[in-house]
């Protein structure tokens, strides 16, 4: 009596020493792959000039701030518009259904880069609309959410028959299936793809500057151009995404685990 | 209960499950057994009776009034029903307990204490009160299998139709179910059942519906349907079913 279950000893006993190996083999890749990139540099030469770069900090952290913003908002915008074109492909009408797929193809089959220009110089401009943030934000929105569309599209189709008879059985109607029988199914399912897309637009967010929004890759690139460097400002560039990208990755990893279920 | 059809068609793409289905039960029956060979028709009349499935020709009567076509409407009269079927179909991200619980809250009307009383009731009485709390991947399939019949029974169900609710379970699961199945046929419950389960349904049914190829080839009461099975058909499957039991 009020002993430890076996499984759980071993488990007591085992993660310690799992851990132990993981942090081991983590500092030793740490070390080596420091020897390599250190290898590398040295036999570039490069004269590095951290001090002129330092000048700028204020102007990058504003720039880091203005890409974290806009990631936000275009996360925001890309879930609404995934979710629309993923049910617009579903939906009854034929043109409904072409239009949401056409546009999904489009998008995803373009340089986001032809679309902020066409959308920010040509349609923006004919809608009034002058803001270089808000059109970057709804243009990353959609050039992600035509992604997301697709991943959810997947999921929500990977729900089998049976599920939606049981639904239909115990008198679910068509909005009550979606919400509590496909919907909460589908999320699982469509997380990994949909965390992968969030790092994407992250990065996505630095093509933002070809419409004149100083986001961190634009200060960055003032910043080389003014202080006659080129590393000091790049280096930490990657630093500041892998700041915001390793935590999001983590964080979905977190929502799997804990959405995680047999089936 | 009384169920009649006459002329029931259903198609599903080329294949005809129901080639014009006719048959009527004779006055009050408890429990009606749907018999015959995979494939004859079984589980759609089933779902057809439920008003889970919506006919391509015929019409339908339970208990002398006939079964809408129209969506809304056709919801309104399954809601009054309970479906079992052959693969559980419980919702696997919910717990044994939420599966029973959430239609009686979004369907019924219940109040959540109320349905959750009712839901944790209903499982007690099908032995699966330290099981409430798990998820479907963690119950064996007999244990699935009662939390779908829970879930089937907590509303009260007019008609429990359940197709084919032992066929994916070992013998001692199937003992289980078939045990649970027989309470409440004595208990009263209105149960459409179709099994190949045929000596359970010589005990428990009061009327048998025999199909073959999507047409209704017997319709009898059930001591009259064992005893003496009319057609060349029914006395071939009820001889290939009991000669190894």
């Amino acid at each position: 009596m009020g002993g430890v279950p076996a499984d759980e000893t071993v488990k007591v006993v085992a993660s310690p020493r799992n851990g132990g190996r993981e942090v081991v083999v983590a500092l030793g890749l740490l070390v080596g792959v420091s020897l390599a990139v250190q290898a590398l540099f040295a036999s570039v030469r490069y004269e590095w000039n951290w001090a002129a770069a330092w000048e700028y900090r204020a102007q990058f952290f504003q720039g880091w701030l203005l890409t974290l913003g806009i990631a936000a908002g275009a996360m925001g915008v890309s879930l609404v518009v995934g979710l629309g074109l993923m049910a617009g492909r579903r939906a009854p009408w034929l043109a409904v259904r072409m239009l949401c797929g056409g546009i999904v193809e489009v998008v995803r089959g373009t340089p986001l880069l032809v679309q902020l220009l066409i959308g920010y110089y040509i349609v923006a401009q004919q809608l009034k609309v002058s803001d270089p943030v808000v059109v970057g934000v709804l243009l990353l929105g959609l050039f992600e959410g035509a992604y997301l569309a697709e991943i959810f599209r997947g999921a929500v189709e990977s729900i089998g028959a049976s599920q939606r008879e049981a639904a239909r059985a115990v008198g679910f109607d068509a909005a009550q299936t979606y919400r509590f029988v496909i919907l909460p199914q589908a999320m699982r399912r469509a997380l990994p793809g949909t965390a992968g897309q969030m790092v994407s637009l992250v990065k996505d967010s630095s093509l933002l500057s070809v419409i004149g929004i100083e986001e961190l890759v634009q200060k960055v690139k003032i910043l080389n151009s003014a202080s006659y460097t080129a590393l000091e400002g790049y280096l930490p560039l990657a630093v500041a995404y892998l700041v915001v990208t390793l935590p999001l990755s983590r964080w979905a990893q977190a929502l799997e685990r804990r959405f995680h279920y047999e089936t | 209960m009384r169920l009649e059809a006459e002329g029931v068609v259903k198609r599903f793409g080329a294949f005809q499950a129901l080639d014009g289905a006719t048959f009527s039960t004779g006055g009050e029956s408890r429990v009606v057994a749907l018999l015959g060979p995979s494939g004859g028709g079984k589980s759609t009349l089933l779902r057809v009776l439920g008003c889970l499935l919506p006919v391509d020709g015929g019409v339908v009567r339970v208990d002398g009034v006939v079964l809408p076509a129209e969506e809304a409407e056709a919801r309104g009269e399954r809601r009054k029903n309970g479906f079992v079927f052959q693969g559980y179909n419980l919702f696997p991200h919910l717990t044994a307990l939420e599966n029973v619980a959430l239609p009686l809250r979004e369907v019924h009307g219940f109040e959540a204490g109320a349905a959750r009383e009712r839901a944790m009731e209903l499982l007690d009485r099908l032995g699966l009160k330290a099981h409430a709390g798990k998820r479907p991947a963690q119950l064996s399939g007999g244990q699935q299998q009662r939390a779908a019949i829970a879930r089937a029974l907590a509303p009260r169900p007019r008609l429990l139709l359940m197709d084919e609710p032992t066929s994916a379970l070992d013998p001692v699961m199937t003992g289980e179910v078939l045990e649970v199945i027989r309470e409440l046929a004595e208990e009263g419950q209105q149960i459409v059942l179709a099994t190949h389960e045929v000596s359970f349904a010589r005990r428990v049914a009061d009327w048998v519906v025999f199909l073959a190829a999507g047409k209704v080839v017997e319709s009898a009461g059930a001591e009259a349907f064992f005893e003496r099975p009319e057609s060349e058909e029914a006395r071939g499957y009820l001889g290939s079913l009991m000669r190894w039991r």
